[in-house]
């Protein structure tokens, strides 16, 4: 099959008028084409998966569709009736609702305030509250869409407040369901919930519209799929007739290797052990209760679990920079070493001397200054380095001519140094991060969402290449949310839960089901203690077993 | 991609502000039965017209090229230093403690040494806040606008009853020793024969800011310390992510910015009165921050700023001079521009970057 070839004509749905269509929808950012002539045809009562990599227009097509953006050019058609959709409520009386990747919640308002607000009846508020209650009832019961309505938003579990999400949108009488990225925070116990909601309102005749780059819940869920590449509509297809590397081949354009191809791990000595490590933040709330664990070089040790969970502040801890006003207890000892927890010799310059090398969690935030210029970037964390100064001044043009030569190996596109990093793509963006901590050779390197938001030909890259400082010896520590990264690319893994670890599995033993129990706080063997779920966490209950 | 060229950014901006500006203040003087036109020849003649109106023009732009590079550094870092003020009239006590208790024989050595002290006097007022924002997170805005009252206060009680000559009624520091007197660019001129700005009071500091600006330059993009701050204010946790001690960034960053406020004094204080006078400041501090604005906080825009303002404020005065304007116009006139270019920045700039945007899109179509 050749991109483009497969049309929504060449599809048997054809007879009814589909719930929605697109003819030849364009839209450009200035000098950014981010959707060009994009037909789709979404029939009723389907569920549609729209897949494609960053920066592929999805969002844009998405966000024309509720009203944020007015297409240049193209019309939308809702059953059959051509429409302008000019604001987001123009878009909700036509039956379109939107779930947001970010949910768009009042955090301190409860369930039933959420869900009926916009959308009062009259300037007293007990009449709506009491018409939502009942319908809310009846949702409940007939999706599994089950929510204290009583409960704050803030109270709630992340799947929840999605549901909270969905539920506005149904009770605002959408037939036709957007969801964006929607399992992006969830458990896979949580996202499989989310897919029986799904199944139930698709039983109910609403239309589902499923974005996401994961290619195994458009496999698992969708009936059609359609893929964008660089704003374009490369192909439409009937989910059953394709296959998860052929849809991968399309988003990119070219081959794809999913699974990462490395040969087993020789691990050596011992390089980085933790110790018995515990983390209490300034609020007093201990966010790391005792972690041990030890990396030896030649490996990957993967830590899964929900974000949240204490990730972010051991690599913090790791990198030398922990929360301002948090008390450390317990050892870090980096090639037999013991490295500080506090004080002077506890900074990330000092332990990038000590050689580890950090991928942050964020590079918009942390790994990258986005307003410097990409050679900027390369020096960055680096910038006392003898090679990029000279006496009393930096020496730029040396670390040009660095920021070149990395571009130029690990394909960084554009390939202009003085180009300001906000001005690449999330890919390009992670690949300067990348360049610049793995070509410093680190004995250690540790790793946060090395792929959030990075499109999957350059996902390829960097697994490619954190594989390779493996094979060269190197000790590196992934954490990631993505359960897929993890099982393809870690020798080892670590699930944690609430600031402890749930347990280590193999990657070619584990399954999805039993690392998404120890996610969810619940060790399959020996069943967790009760007081090791804190009471934020109560509403992470939903176990594969539960019934809807 | 950037929205605009460059030249749009750094020119056409700022000289858009500038003509609205021009044009609101026209309708003001208009509204008062002047004419305009009248009063912008005054200015222009004023302040350009003659070399006397330069050397005024020029020794106010001395004093606002010292005060922008404050506000520009600190606001590399992130930081509002309002405080130009209040470090730069402690900058002048430096100037006054050097001058009148060391024994200098020459100006060629005394003006290092006053530098030394007015930078030292600036920056030590600067400490505090730095301190309190970067240990305790109080606000520097806040901060630094609270050091300016105490600053004023204490000089007044230091003039009054330190520094003031036995027997004067002026709350002003005695006269600095004549050896210390730094040569005006009136009397260097006569010196190689020319009849260049008599009796005006710009001095030797011109260069010594112009040396400033490129200092400045140097430390922000070229030195490790420069990188350090502009990674701090741009992102916290990326500074804490590469290793950069904010405590430290936020600290040497207002001490700088203090001592190059301090330095100030140099021109109005050694230069000009040649003792040290209550007000000495008279403003220019508030005035840097519109420089740094609209300089676009670099230090070549801090100097052409610096020359706008020094124009207006020369010209300013003229109008009162020889116009029945009256005084408070002028300063309504000034705050339109500070308004225009600084704070309404964006007013001008969004619609231009739209405008160019458009240009782009059909130059492509």
């Amino acid at each position: 099959m050749t991109a483009g070839g497969d049309t929504a004509e060449g599809r048997p749905e054809t007879a009814a008028p589909a719930a929605i269509e697109l003819r030849g929808i364009s839209k450009a950012f200035g000098p950014v084409q981010a959707n060009k002539d994009i037909d789709l045809r979404v029939p009723k009562g389907s569920i549609h998966g729209i897949i494609g990599e960053n920066g592929a227009g999805k969002s844009t097509l998405m966000s024309i569709l509720y009203g944020f953006y007015k297409p240049d050019a193209g019309e939308i058609l809702v059953n059959g009736q051509p429409l302008t959709i000019a604001d987001s409520q123009s878009a909700i009386r036509a039956g379109i609702g939107m779930v947001f990747q970010h949910f768009k919640l009042v955090q301190n308002f409860t369930v039933l305030e959420n869900v009926i607000l916009g959308v009062e009846d009259g300037r007293l508020l007990r009449p709506s509250l009491a018409k939502a209650r009942g319908v809310l009832k009846q949702l409940a019961a007939e999706y599994g869409l089950n929510v204290d309505p009583d409960e704050t938003i803030e109270e709630l579990s992340v799947g929840h407040q999605q549901r909270v999400e969905i539920l506005k949108a149904l009770y605002r009488q959408a037939d036709i369901l957007i969801l964006d990225e929607p399992t992006g925070v969830l458990t896979p116990a949580e996202a499989d919930h989310l897919f029986r909601i799904l199944r139930g309102l698709k039983a109910e005749g609403k239309t589902i519209i499923l974005i996401t780059h994961k290619l195994r819940e458009i496999m698992e869920i969708t009936d059609n799929v359609s893929v964008m590449r660089r704003g374009e509509m490369v192909a439409s297809v009937r989910t059953a007739e394709t296959s998860a590397e052929q849809l991968a081949e399309l988003m990119v354009g070219r081959k794809v290797l999913l699974n990462v191809a490395k040969a087993p791990a020789r691990p050596g000595a011992p390089v980085l052990e933790v110790r018995e490590l515990k983390m209490v933040d300034d609020e007093g709330v201990e966010r790391l209760r005792g972690i041990g664990f030890d990396i030896r070089a030649g490996e990957i040790l993967g830590i899964a679990g929900v974000s949240g969970n204490g990730q972010t502040q051991l690599l913090e801890i790791l990198g030398g920079y922990p929360e301002k006003g948090s008390t450390l207890s317990g050892a870090i000892r980096l090639n037999g070493r013991d490295l500080p927890l506090s004080g002077g010799g506890c900074n990330a310059a000092e332990r990038r001397r000590q050689g580890i090398g950090h991928i942050p969690e964020d590079r918009q935030v942390e790994g990258l200054i986005m307003d410097f210029t990409a050679w900027e970037n390369v020096a960055f964390g680096y910038h006392h380095a003898p090679e990029y100064n000279r006496g009393w001044l930096m020496d730029n043009a040396a670390i040009r001519d660095d920021a070149e030569g990395k571009m130029e190996r690990f394909d960084v596109r554009p390939r202009d140094a003085a180009l300001a990093a906000r001005n690449f793509s999330g890919g390009n963006q992670q690949k300067i991060v990348v360049a610049r901590e793995i070509e410093r050779n680190p004995d250690l390197l540790l790793i946060g969402q090395p792929t959030r938001g990075v499109d999957i030909g350059a996902i390829e890259f960097i697994h490619k290449r954190i594989v390779e400082l493996r094979d060269a010896g190197k000790a590196v520590l992934l954490v990631s949310v993505e359960l897929d990264e993890i099982m393809s690319l870690a020798d080892r893994i670590l699930v944690m839960f609430d600031g402890r670890i749930m347990g280590e599995r193999l990657p070619h033993q584990a399954t999805t089901g039993d690392l998404g129990c120890l996610m969810a706080g619940v060790d399959p063997a020996t069943t967790a203690p009760e007081d090791a779920i804190p009471p934020a966490h109560k509403h992470v209950e939903e176990l594969p077993g539960e019934s809807a | 991609m950037d929205k605009m060229p460059k030249w749009a950014d750094v020119i056409l901006t700022p000289l858009i502000s500038l003509i609205l500006a021009m044009a609101i203040s026209a309708l003001v003087i208009l509204a008062i039965g002047e004419s305009p036109w009248e009063a912008l020849t005054t200015m222009v003649d004023g302040a350009l017209g003659s070399s006397y109106g330069w050397g005024f023009t020029l020794y106010y732009t001395t004093n606002f090229i010292f005060t922008g590079l404050a506000v520009m550094v600190a606001y590399h870092a992130s930081l509002f230093n309002i405080g130009g003020e209040g470090q730069a009239a402690m900058g002048g006590l430096g100037v006054a403690l050097v001058l009148l208790y060391l024994p200098l024989p020459h100006w060629a050595l005394a003006l290092p040494a006053a530098m030394v002290g007015a930078a030292l006097f600036g920056a030590a007022w600067a400490l505090i806040p730095a301190w309190l924002q970067a240990k305790r997170g109080s606000h520097i805005v806040i901060t630094t606008i609270m050091f300016n009252f105490i600053a004023a206060a204490a000089l007044n009680y230091v003039l009054v009853n330190l520094l003031r000559p036995v027997g004067s009624m002026d709350p002003a520091s005695a006269r600095f020793p004549p050896a210390t007197h730094l040569p005006k660019l009136s009397e260097m001129a006569a010196g190689i024969g020319l009849d260049w700005g008599r009796n005006t009071p710009v001095n030797v500091t011109f260069f010594v800011a112009i040396a400033a600006c490129l200092l400045v330059w140097l430390l922000i993009w070229r030195t490790r310390l420069g990188y350090e701050i502009r990674a701090l204010g741009r992102s916290e946790p990326g500074a804490l992510y590469a290793g950069i001690n904010p405590v430290r960034i936020i600290v040497i960053a207002m001490l700088v910015s203090g001592g190059l406020a301090g330095l100030m004094a140099i021109n109005n204080v050694m230069g000009e009165s040649e003792r040290l006078v209550l007000n000495a400041v008279e403003g220019a501090g508030f005035i840097g921050i519109a420089v740094a604005l609209m300089g676009r906080n670099h230090p070549f825009g801090v100097f052409l700023a610096a020359l706008l303002f020094g124009f207006l404020y020369q010209g300013g005065g003229e109008l009162a001079l020889w116009t029945s304007i009256p005084r408070e116009l002028i300063v309504v006139i000034q705050a339109l521009v500070i308004l225009f270019t600084g704070a309404l920045d964006n007013m001008v700039r969004m619609p231009l970057e739209r405008i160019f945007l458009a240009m782009r899109k059909r130059g492509r179509a």
